[in-house]
């Protein structure tokens, strides 16, 4: 037991240490933009796998926390004058008071699996819909966030800067992920996601659990929001609150691996390393990549329901046996 | 120490419990029994809040559990396990009993500490890194034990932990349940093993079609003539009778 809990520390470790220089190493922007996307994409997976992965909640609209987080930051700016930092930390609070609402709502009569899924989906189209009305959400325009280079607005001069935030963030969700798997309110977590009679057999709330499993998987997402916003300067309705971004966010750790530390960084990587062959292939046909990703989750789901790391731990499996056959043998 | 009084429960036009009462002694074995359909687990899920009561009351330590949600009532000290075992199928055998165990321990060494040795108690130690779902049937019940265990409930309600075990594994599990009890916790077990109510319990009730028809230690029961009735049909008690006076001439 012990020993597999200091492993992940290890592997977290190693994983920081390696991708700490990168930016000094790849001179080419492409490449460089490639990485910091993919690690965007790791943090917004992780996001969705502490509720989905973890608390075996399948949110099909977790658009809605990051969107609302995008435009929690975008409007503060442009309306308030607000520090994006400042933006950043209003941005998780405020779509942690979203995931709250949308929970208590949701848990409170008992909506699960594919209801869970149907209403956070309906919930981030009736906000895709409301940011299309409002002046102050720049309606169906969008908002432009205003030039203002510079680390102390969250803008930096070169990608670099953006990559090591984001590595930062990661590793800081690595780390917390393993906090949880070593901790009561994990295996509570836990519990709830395996049988929810049984856990309230064992004197587990499941309301209050999955409660604080959507507010910080909320406020993650919405943090990352932030970052989207200051990465490209722009948010509109579609990019907040349509189906791409919920897709990417939960397609990551169902890839990666559901309900461990390291799923969604290996998800978000694999996943952006198809999704850019698709695109060398087959050309930049519009759509294309949402046909992929489908296929891609219809052969996960088959052969691989426990994600890419499932592989690794079947070949593990696979490897012992074969020693074992062999010891026999000799 | 549980006083379960007037304990009525209706679904649609059937009545799964009718009027029933009895009071649990602390530090007793009891078992409730009857046939099939008799409203035995429907009594469980309302004393332990997954099905509230319409009617009478259900007092523990003399506070209401009528209202309470499951989990408040674990925490009060009720544990159940569960005759359809419910194992956290994707948890070793360890994360499983530990998520009972942190009930009353918010560490998580102390948690995996404390189901190891519940573990060592019910015979689960060689497999406690095993997946849950790789227990085989005798392993699964015992698992529902060692889950229930861990969160040291002053009362535990064993719903039919030995159905479905062969005569050695139900030889294993009575010592456990009795060293349980000499542990300083009550037991009402509902169980169709005549063997095991027997042996291991001090007062018996038996229900039939949602009601109480008898009461009292195991041997009284198993004489009384309307139990003999509920499991064997109208008229089985004067039959017996009549052939063992028949059997008695010859």
């Amino acid at each position: 037991m012990r020993t597999p809990t200091l492993r992940t520390g290890w592997a977290i470790l190693v994983f920081a240490l390696v991708l700490l220089p990168l930016p000094l190493l790849i001179k080419s922007e492409f490449w460089l933009t490639w990485v910091t996307l993919a690690l965007f994409y790791a943090y917004l997976g992780q996001a969705w796998n502490l509720l989905g992965g973890y608390g075996g909640q399948f949110s099909f609209g977790h658009a809605l926390f990051f969107g609302t987080g995008a435009y929690c930051t975008a409007v503060l700016q442009i309306h308030f004058g607000i520090n994006a930092w400042a933006g950043f930390v209003l941005a998780a609070v405020a779509a942690g008071i979203v995931g709250a609402a949308t929970g208590w709502l949701v848990f409170r009569y008992g909506l699960r699996g594919s209801y869970f899924a149907l209403v956070t989906l309906a919930f981030a189209e009736v906000f895709r819909i409301l940011a299309n009305t409002f002046a102050f959400t720049g309606a169906g325009v969008g908002l432009l966030v205003p030039l203002q280079p510079g680390a102390w607005q969250m803008q930096f001069e070169s990608k670099a800067g953006f990559f090591w935030l984001l590595l930062i963030l990661v590793v800081a969700c690595l780390l917390f992920t393993w906090w949880l798997q070593n901790a009561r309110f994990g295996a509570r977590l836990m519990a709830v996601r395996e049988n929810e009679d049984a856990a309230r057999a064992l004197g587990v709330d499941p309301f209050n659990t999955k409660l604080l499993a959507i507010i910080a998987s909320g406020a993650i997402a919405g943090s990352a929001g932030a970052v989207y916003v200051q990465l490209f300067l722009y948010i509109d309705p579609g990019i907040a609150y349509g189906p791409s971004m919920s897709v990417e966010a939960l397609l990551v750790p169902i890839i990666g691996g559901l309900g461990t530390v390291f799923g969604p960084v290996l998800g978000a990587f694999a996943l952006h390393t198809i999704a850019e062959i698709g695109r060398l292939v087959f050309g930049e046909a519009p759509g294309l990549n949402l046909v992929l990703y489908g296929v891609l989750l219809v052969l996960m789901v088959l052969f691989l329901p426990n994600g890419l790391f499932g592989l690794g731990r079947f070949g593990f499996g696979l490897r012992r046996r074969l020693q074992r056959k062999g010891g026999a043998n000799a | 120490m549980l006083e379960v009084a007037k304990l009525s429960k209706r679904f649609g036009g059937l009545v799964a419990t009718n009027n029933v009462s009895f009071t649990v002694q602390p530090g007793s074995i009891s078992a409730l029994i009857g046939p099939n359909g008799a409203g035995k687990t429907t009594i469980f899920a309302q004393i332990s809040g997954f099905h509230r009561p319409d009617e009478g009351d259900i007092r523990f330590e003399g506070i209401s559990l009528v209202g309470l949600t499951p989990e408040r009532i674990c925490v009060l000290g009720i544990a159940r396990t569960f005759q359809i075992v419910q194992p956290f199928a994707g948890l070793t055998v360890r994360e499983n009993i530990a998520v009972g165990a942190h009930l009353h321990r918010a560490g998580r060494k102390a948690a995996l500490d404390h189901a190891e040795a519940v573990a060592q108690r019910v015979g689960l130690g060689p497999q406690l890194d095993k997946p849950a779902a790789a227990l085989t049937v005798a392993g699964r019940k015992r698992l529902e034990l060692a889950k229930a265990l861990a969160t040291d409930p002053k009362l535990l309600l064993l719903d039919e932990v030995m159905a479905g075990l062969n005569p050695a594994e139900i030889d294993e599990i009575i010592p456990i349940i009795r060293g349980i009890r000499q542990s300083g916790v009550t037991i009402l077990l509902i169980e169709h093993v005549m063997r095991a109510v027997m042996n291991l319990s001090e007062h018996a009730w038996v229900l039939n079609n949602g009601g109480l028809i008898a009461s009292g230690t195991p041997s009284q029961i198993a004489a009384d003539p309307q139990v003999i009735e509920a499991y064997l049909g109208h008229g089985a008690a004067e039959r017996m009778k009549a052939a063992k006076t028949e059997a008695q001439h010859a």
